[in-house]
């Protein structure tokens, strides 16, 4: 099966538990770490890349389902249309890595990629569509 | 007793390029350093601003008549109808409408992605939209059915006309329950997981002039871009309620009834908004000159955030029912920090109001008093204020009179 990416978040409880390694260990999959952070709350958040036989791939993220983690499928990169950008605020309560954040005392509204897990949640929450998805990669608009 | 200054002094200040124009958040640190005696000598004008999204608002149009003539009985502007319950090819779009086809919130939480706030920007950024209208046909207007597209230079009149704008003040927006809602006021995570708030605080208008003294039928405003004016209260409006020792009201209270010519305006300042699971609105913008008449509006118009406070309400069942509950107030340099206390716990904040386009407001009304392209319209009457006896009414489920 050609690798998968997907977006694991870990509520508080869990985020200390060594799951990916029974990823690993009890469903002989490959694991690659694209992205790793924990924010604030004490969320965790991984974008990964996972390569191995496909049932082994629905068995393991069905125990990492189990076990309290969201998963979602990764949708290439965001980018934030800085031309449309009101600078309201909305997508900052939103944003579980952190990513969009108000920068103070100035309350600008700074995206910052590198925090950014891919989870697609601004792009709903965005009331004047700000936030683009990238599909080609790298390189699209400035941020 | 100090400086007193006439709306004619003003304008002719403006007029000789003379004027002394601050934002409302200038003249905070001016205060603070010269004091109000001093400031009230100086400075002419206060500017303020405030860019959200404003729910009561919409647009008129005259479309002109094609031939042979109609009388539209239901139009659609990019599907999106708008009332026709007045003359022949005179509507009224709504900000809040949206197309029959919306999805609404069949499928939880709606995206409510295109709806007339949409169109209004459309139309004020030059983009050609589809007008689709039916009648049943008279003698008089017998066509039946007309598919076009306009653009804002094709139709007679477009003018802007918000029933209620510029809040006075406002609720801060959390969530008690254990599930997530969808709201008015964005988003709201369980059990306190955020809570929004949506006012310019110290740059707001109606923050800096909180009885209404200056502002009233007739003052000329920035609004979307270009020039409107306050016609009247907006609706709602609620002046009694409880203030502050400054005068500031401690919650929602007094609004405003704007209009002004869509065609000058720039859909920078008119930006079609959707609130995932509630609906689609316009986001406006609003900046109200306030003249200097004399040291009282000296110390209205240098509010600050510190002394400004809002209401905390649960937004899962306290306002849905009405209950009256509030979970305390804060202040929006509170707000502002990025964090406030509510119940014990701490909770992240967001503004829906964005506080760098009010800035942005005040600043560019302020440069067009500067130029002198803008002169203060004396209200012909002032607006109800907290000695009118003014009380907001609920509405009461009857049998038949
Ligand atoms: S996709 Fe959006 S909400 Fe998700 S982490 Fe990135 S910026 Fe934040
Ligand atoms: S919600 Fe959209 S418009 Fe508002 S600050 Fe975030 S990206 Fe900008």
């Amino acid at each position: 099966m050609a690798p998968r990416k997907v977006v694991l978040r870990f509520p508080p409880q869990i985020v200390d538990k060594p799951l990916i390694y029974h990823l690993v260990k009890d469903y002989g999959l490959m694991i690659n770490v694209l992205k790793a952070n924990v924010n604030p709350y004490k969320e965790g958040f991984m974008v990964v890349e996972i390569s191995g036989e496909p049932h082994q791939y629905e068995q393991g993220l069905n125990f990492l389902r189990e076990r309290g983690v969201i998963i979602d499928q990764l949708s290439e990169n965001i980018v934030r249309n800085t031309d449309k950008c009101t600078h309201c605020g909305a997508c900052t309560s939103a944003c579980p890595s952190g990513a969009l954040y108000v920068s103070r005392p100035s309350m600008e509204v700074i995206f910052d990629e590198e925090k950014c897990v891919v989870c697609g949640v601004c792009l709903k929450t965005c009331p004047v569509k700000a936030i683009e998805v990238n599909f080609n990669g790298h390189g699209g608009r400035s941020i | 007793m100090g400086v007193k200054r006439t709306y004619a002094e003003i304008n002719e200040k403006i007029k000789s390029g003379k004027v002394v124009v601050v934002t409302a958040e200038e003249i905070i640190g001016m205060v603070k350093e010269k004091g109000i005696e001093k400031v009230a000598e100086e400075v002419d004008v206060v500017t303020t601003g405030t860019f959200g999204p404003m729910c009561s608002s919409g647009a008129f149009f005259n479309f002109g008549h094609p031939k042979p003539r109609i009388k539209m009985h239901r139009v659609w502007m990019n599907g999106v109808p708008a009332y026709t319950g007045i003359a022949a090819v005179d509507a009224y779009l709504g900000a809040t409408e949206l197309p029959d086809f919306d999805p609404l919130n069949s499928n939880y939480p709606g995206e409510f992605r295109y709806g007339g706030g949409h169109v209004i920007e459309d139309l004020v950024a030059g983009k050609a939209i589809k007008l689709e209208a039916t009648g049943y046909g008279t003698d008089c207007y017998p066509r039946k059915k007309i598919e076009t597209y306009i653009t804002l230079n094709d139709v007679n009149e477009a003018y802007l006309f918000n029933p209620r704008n510029a809040y006075q003040n406002y609720n801060v927006a959390v969530n008690l329950s254990e599930k997530i809602i969808y709201t008015y006021m964005g988003t709201l995570k369980p059990n306190l997981g955020n809570a929004h708030y949506c006012s310019a605080g110290q740059l707001s208008p109606l923050m800096n002039d909180p009885y209404y003294r200056t502002i009233g039928i007739g003052t000329r405003i920035f609004l979307g871009g270009g020039i409107g004016y306050v016609v009247w209260n907006g609706t709602q409006h609620s002046p009694c309620g409880p203030r502050g020792e400054n005068g500031v009201p401690l919650g929602g209270a007094g609004t405003l009834a704007v209009i002004g010519d869509l065609k000058q305006m720039n859909s920078q300042w008119l930006r079609g908004t959707s609130y995932l699971g509630y609906g689609s609105t316009l986001t406006v913008g609003v900046g109200v000159p306030i003249p200097i008449l004399d040291e009282d509006m000296v110390r209205f118009t240098s509010v600050k955030d510190e002394d400004i406070f809002a209401p905390i309400v649960d937004y899962s069942n306290d306002y849905p029912n009405g209950t009256g509950k509030t979970l305390g107030s804060v202040s929006y340099a509170q707000l502002k920090s990025g964090f406030i206390e509510v119940n014990g716990r701490e909770v992240p904040t967001a503004p829906l109001s964005s506080y760098v386009k009010a800035r942005e407001i005040a600043e560019t009304l302020k440069q067009w008093i500067m130029k002198g392209d803008f002169l203060l319209g004396e209200p012909v009457q002032t607006l109800p204020s907290a000695d009118s006896g003014v009380a907001l009414k609920g509405l009461q489920e009857k049998p038949a009179p």
